[in-house]
């Protein structure tokens, strides 16, 4: 690691203000990214200002049709958060599921969606529950925040203070973990929402995105049956070792059909 | 150069540190609690997992910085008068362990998960563990000692 100033925020203004005097300070949250990245000396921030313990980025609550969370929550805290299994269980099953138990007690939410990992799977929550970003400047639409591989809209110094996802009729989440890490090999999010069925796709590709075609499937009929006969497109996919391009399409596909199959 | 002080094992501590010190190191090389082990440093085998205010985290991806003020529990604070944790008592009943060498990690985890969960089956335990690597191939027997170790804790 190249060596960094450390410095704790007390409050949002404090850490805002930090961060927009100095280009190269970077905020940290859980770490689980940004830690083995400078571990691997891939970064060089001059200051990590610690944004976990400020009291505007906690809390969870279901206010106006939406379940609201707060940037700096755990993973293992909306996993196991009695107002997140009761509202959006969905989601609760889906962060119960990134990484590992350890991983869990420490990466949050914010971090994930800030850094927009093209295999992780809160990316596919926001984007298929059409989630509003809010930042310390402005609300952003999930439409109009994921910007392809580790890019969002958020800009120098702005950081995520909440997430409000609006609270769907019913949701479901499957996902191929990678056997190693746990990120999602091909992970799929399918959302009964009030505008319609929505279907977001992680890992599969270089950011997330709606599969339209099985949006249109699943809403003449809500089943594991109607996407049989869907391919979906392998142009844009990942490919890698892991797999090919046309083997994450497969399983993004398969991924889709368990997720309808659990809203059928 | 910051001064931090935490609980470790029920001890106050205190050590001064560079900010980019890893709580991994700070255990070991600071405070020669050398129970805790650096296996890949990547973030991947969970060797190094101590508990940080009750919860199971992995030390080479924190900093020691961050644990400021925090309550730490490493494998040498696990036994309490002489007695072994269950989950230590277990380890060795089943002889779950070759070389050892991930054993801090997985008797830390295994504290944890029985902790949140007194009763776990199989499953549970195997996706409880995911954070833990043995390369010993060992998993049969640890799955055993968790199992073990939650029926010694009731």
């Amino acid at each position: 690691m190249f060596a960094f100033q450390y410095r704790k925020a007390k409050t949002l203004k404090d850490a805002v203000e930090i961060l927009a005097k100095d280009d190269e300070a970077k905020p940290l949250s859980g770490g689980m990214t940004l830690i083995p990245t400078l571990k691997a000396r891939l970064a060089n921030p001059t200051q990590l200002i610690d944004i976990n313990g400020i009291s505007e980025l906690s809390g969870i609550e279901v206010k106006d049709g939406a379940l609201i969370i707060g940037a700096a929550t755990k993973h293992h805290e909306v996993a196991t958060s009695k107002v997140v299994r009761d509202a959006l269980p969905a989601l609760a099953d889906l962060a119960s599921h990134i990484g590992d138990p350890q991983v869990r007690n420490r990466g949050t939410l914010g971090g994930s969606v800030a850094n927009n990992d093209p295999a992780a799977d809160y990316p596919s929550a926001v984007l298929g529950l059409n989630a509003k970003i809010i930042t310390n400047k402005r609300e952003i639409a999930a439409e109009d925040f994921f910007l392809g591989m580790f890019a969002t809209a958020l800009e120098p110094g702005e950081l995520i203070v909440r997430i409000a996802f609006p609270l769907p009729k019913k949701a479901a989440y499957a996902k191929f973990p990678h056997p190693a890490s746990g990120y999602a090999m091909a992970g799929v999010f399918i959302a009964q929402t009030a505008s319609g069925i929505r279907v977001a796709v992680t890992g599969a590709g270089p950011g997330v995105f709606r599969w339209t075609e099985a949006e249109q499937a699943l809403t003449k009929s809500m089943s594991a049956a109607a996407l049989e006969k869907l391919t979906l497109a392998a142009d844009d996919l990942n490919e890698d070792i892991h797999g090919t391009r046309e083997y994450r399409a497969q399983l993004a596909k398969v991924m889709a059909t368990r997720a309808a199959a659990a809203l059928a | 150069m910051t001064t931090i002080k935490m609980t470790v094992n029920g001890k106050s501590c205190s050590g001064e540190v560079e900010d980019r010190v890893l709580l991994a190191n700070f255990l070991r090389d600071n405070l020669n609690l050398t129970g805790t082990h650096v296996g890949c440093d990547t973030s991947q085998c969970g060797a190094c997992t101590v508990h940080v205010d009750g919860r199971a985290i992995k030390s080479c991806t924190m900093l020691a910085v961050q644990a400021d003020g925090a309550d730490v529990v490493t494998i040498e604070g696990l036994a309490k008068n002489g007695k072994l944790h269950p989950a230590q008592q277990a380890f060795t009943e089943c002889h779950a362990l070759q070389c050892g060498f991930c054993t801090p990690g997985m008797i830390m985890t295994t504290a944890a998960l029985i902790k949140d969960n007194p009763k776990p089956s199989d499953d549970e335990i195997v996706h409880g563990l995911e954070g833990n690597l043995c390369r010993c191939t060992g998993y049969l027997n640890i799955v055993k000692a968790v199992k073990r170790a939650a029926e010694l804790s009731k």
